[in-house]
C-alpha cells in the first residue's frame, strides 16, 4: 500500500505531463470510434458504395464503358416480362429448397453416425470435412468428369450394375441438370451440417438420456423429445447461414452447367453475370441481382437478430 | 464388452453409415487422383476398368506445370491469400477489440452492422464492384483481390475474434491497468497474445476463404499472368470442347493441396471455429 501510495503524485504528474491525446485515449468512447475508423472506412467504401452504386446502376440503361442513362424501374420491368426471369427465380427457389433440405437431413444423419463411440474419429471427422475445405470450382471440375457425357464414371459404375447403355445424360437433360447441382451442393455443403451439429449433439448432457431411459423412452422418443428440441437453435442458424449462400450460389452452376441446358440450371447469380459480363448490360443485370435482395434480406435480418439475442 | 456379437452391432451402427458418408465424401478425391495419374490411353478407352491405374504416368503433372502457366497461378493465389488474410486480421481486431472490451454508444448497432455485411453474398455486389475497380483502372491486377476479398473477411474475422475476445478473462488486463499502463500497450502485451488461438482460426478460415474465392477473380482477372488457381484453371485448361482431362484434375489436386495441408495441422482450430458462431449463440 505505501509503495502504491507514494506513486500516487508521481502518477498524476505524469498523466499531467501527457499530451492531451493519451488523455482523450483513455476515454473508451475516443479510443474506441479511433481504433474502428480505419476498418469502417474501409467496409464503407468497398461494402456500404458498391452497394447503394448498385441500386442507382439498376435504375439506369448503362453498357459496359459508356455513361448511364436514368431509366427509372424500366429495367425492373424488363425483368418482369422476361421468361427467363422468371424460370429463373423459380430454379433458385428449387435448388435452395431441395438441397438445404437434404443437406439438413444428410447432415442430422451424419451427426448422430458420428456422435458414437469409435476408433480414428478424429481422422475420419477430418476427412469427412474434406468436401467443404477444398476450393469449390476445383472440386466442380472433378464433378464435371465424373459426369462427362462420354466417359462418366458414375454412368459406367451403373451400367456395369445393369442400367441400360449408356445412363443418364446428367448435365444434358434439364431435369437431370438440376438433379445433378442439387446433390453437388448438397455433397459439399453436407459436412458443413454434420459437424456442427455434432459439435452441438455433444452439448447435450447425458444424463438427460439417462433419466428418459429410465423413464422407458425408447431411441426415437429420445431423439425426438431430447435431441431434436435441444439442437433446434444450432439447425436454424445453420440452416439460415446455409440458405443465404444457396440462395446466390454462383460458382458450381457455372462450372457445372453455365446455367444450362436452356436455362434450366441458371440461378439468379448466374444469369446477372450473364446479362452484365456476357451481354455487358451492367443496369439490367444489376436490377436481376438485386432481385435476391428482398430474400436475402429478410434472411439476413432474421440471422442477424437471432445472433445477437447470444 | 467387445463380444462377437458386440463387435458386429459395433459395425453396423457405427462403421455402415459412416463409411458410406466417406466414400460419398472422399470418391470425387479419389477419382481425381488416379485420373490425374492415368495415360491418355486408358483414360478415354471404355473397355478399361476404370477404377484403379493400369499404368500410372506423371505425364500430366510435367504438361501442367510446364505448359501453362499453373505455377504463377499458385503464386498469385498464395500471395493475394496471404496478404488479404493480413489485412483482414488486422482490421478485423480493429472492429472486434472495442466491441469486446469498451462501452460506448453505438456498440451494439455496430455489432449487428458487421454481423449483416458478413452475411451479404458478393453476387449481390459484383457488378458494381467491377465498374468501380474498371474506374479505378485496377482491372488485371493484383490489387483489385486483395482489396475485395477483405470484404467479406474483415466482417468475418472481426465477428469470430468479437466471439473469442469475450471469452478471454479481463482481470490480467485491469492489473495492467491499475500498474499504469496505457490502453494501447494493454491491448498489445497483454490481451492479444493471450488471443492466438483466435486468430489461428479467423486466419485459417480467411486464408481457406481467399483461396476458395472465384466470382471477384474470374471478373477482375483475365489475364494469365494475374489470374488465380480456379479462373486459371476453369478459363485456360477447359479450351472449348476439348477437355485435358488429366491436366485438369492434376491442377485441381494440386490446387487443393495448399488448403488441405494446412487444415490438417489446424484441424481442431478449424472446427472449433466452424462451430463458434452456431453452437455459442
Amino acid at each position: 500500500m505505501t509503495i502504491a501510495s507514494d506513486r500516487l503524485p508521481v502518477l498524476a504528474q505524469a498523466a499531467r505531463r501527457r499530451v492531451p491525446l493519451a488523455v482523450l485515449l483513455d476515454r473508451q468512447g475516443v479510443f474506441s470510434w479511433l481504433m474502428m475508423a480505419l476498418p469502417l472506412a474501409f467496409l464503407a467504401a468497398l461494402v456500404g458504395y458498391p452497394f447503394f452504386y448498385g441500386i442507382l446502376l439498376s435504375l439506369q440503361d448503362r453498357p459496359v464503358a459508356r455513361a448511364g442513362t436514368f431509366v427509372g424501374l424500366k429495367n425492373f420491368l424488363t425483368d418482369l416480362h422476361d421468361p427467363i426471369f422468371w424460370q429463373v427465380a423459380i430454379n433458385t427457389f428449387v435448388y435452395t429448397g431441395v438441397a438445404t433440405l437434404l443437406k439438413m437431413v444428410g447432415g442430422l444423419g451424419l451427426a448422430l453416425a458420428m456422435n458414437q463411440h469409435f476408433r480414428m474419429k478424429n481422422l475420419v471427422r477430418a476427412l469427412l470435412l474434406l468436401p467443404f475445405i477444398v476450393p469449390t470450382v476445383l472440386s466442380t471440375v472433378a464433378w464435371l468428369w465424373m459426369l462427362d457425357p462420354a466417359f462418366s464414371v458414375v454412368n459406367r459404375l451403373m451400367v456395369a450394375l445393369g442400367w441400360p447403355k449408356p445412363g443418364p445424360s446428367w448435365l444434358g437433360d434439364p431435369t437431370l441438370a438440376m438433379v445433378s447441382i442439387i446433390i453437388i451442393n448438397t455433397w459439399r455443403g453436407l459436412p458443413f451440417y454434420g459437424i456442427t451439429l455434432l459439435a452441438g449433439l455433444q452439448t447435450v448432457p447425458q444424463e438427460l438420456y439417462e433419466a428418459a431411459a429410465i423413464d422407458g423412452a425408447g431411441g426415437w422418443h429420445r431423439f425426438r423429445f431430447i435431441t431434436l428440441p435441444l439442437l433446434r437453435p444450432i439447425i436454424l442458424i445453420v440452416t439460415l447461414f446455409s440458405v443465404i449462400f444457396t440462395f446466390a450460389d454462383f460458382q458450381l452452376v457455372y462450372v457445372l452447367t453455365h446455367g444450362g441446358p436452356q436455362n434450366a440450371t441458371n440461378l439468379f447469380a448466374t444469369y446477372a453475370f450473364d446479362l452484365a459480363m456476357g451481354a455487358g448490360q451492367l443496369g439490367l443485370g444489376a436490377s436481376v441481382a438485386l432481385a435476391m435482395l428482398p430474400a436475402l434480406a429478410l434472411l439476413i435480418v432474421a440471422l442477424t437478430i437471432y445472433m445477437r439475442r447470444d | 464388452m467387445v463380444t462377437g456379437h458386440g463387435r458386429l452391432q459395433h459395425v453396423v451402427r457405427v462403421w455402415l453409415p459412416v463409411g458410406f458418408f466417406l466414400l460419398v465424401a472422399l470418391f470425387p478425391f479419389y477419382w481425381m487422383a488416379i485420373t490425374s495419374i492415368k495415360p491418355n490411353a486408358e483414360l478415354y478407352n471404355r473397355n478399361v476398368m476404370p477404377l484403379i491405374v493400369h499404368a500410372p504416368t506423371l505425364k500430366h503433372y510435367v504438361d501442367l506445370l510446364t505448359k501453362s502457366s499453373f505455377l504463377l497461378w499458385t503464386w498469385n493465389t498464395m500471395l493475394v491469400a496471404v496478404v488479404a488474410t493480413a489485412i483482414s486480421l488486422i482490421l478485423g481486431t480493429m472492429l472486434a477489440y472495442p466491441l469486446a472490451r469498451m462501452r460506448f454508444a453505438g456498440a451494439s448497432l455496430i455489432a449487428m452492422t458487421i454481423a449483416a455485411i458478413y452475411l451479404v453474398p458478393q453476387p449481390l455486389l459484383f457488378i458494381p464492384l467491377a465498374d468501380i475497380i474498371n474506374r479505378l483502372n485496377l482491372g488485371n491486377t493484383l490489387t483489385s483481390v486483395i482489396l475485395t476479398y477483405p470484404t467479406m473477411l474483415v466482417p468475418f474475422c472481426a465477428w469470430l475474434l468479437l466471439g473469442y475476445f469475450k471469452s478471454v478473462p479481463r482481470e490480467l488486463e485491469e492489473a495492467a491497468r491499475i500498474d499504469g499502463a496505457s490502453r494501447v500497450q494493454t491491448m498489445r502485451m497483454i490481451f492479444l497474445p493471450l488471443c492466438t488461438p483466435g486468430f489461428i482460426s479467423a486466419g485459417i478460415f480467411a486464408f481457406t476463404l481467399s483461396q476458395n474465392e472465384f466470382l471477384y477473380a474470374l471478373i477482375f482477372l483475365t489475364k494469365s499472368t494475374v489470374r488465380t488457381v480456379p479462373v486459371g484453371v476453369i478459363a485456360e485448361l477447359i479450351r472449348g470442347d476439348v477437355f485435358y482431362w488429366g491436366q485438369l484434375m492434376a491442377g485441381a489436386l494440386l490446387g487443393s493441396i495448399p488448403v488441405a495441408l494446412i487444415y490438417s495441422f489446424f484441424v481442431e482450430h478449424y472446427v472449433a471455429g466452424l462451430t463458434a458462431g452456431s453452437v455459442k449463440a
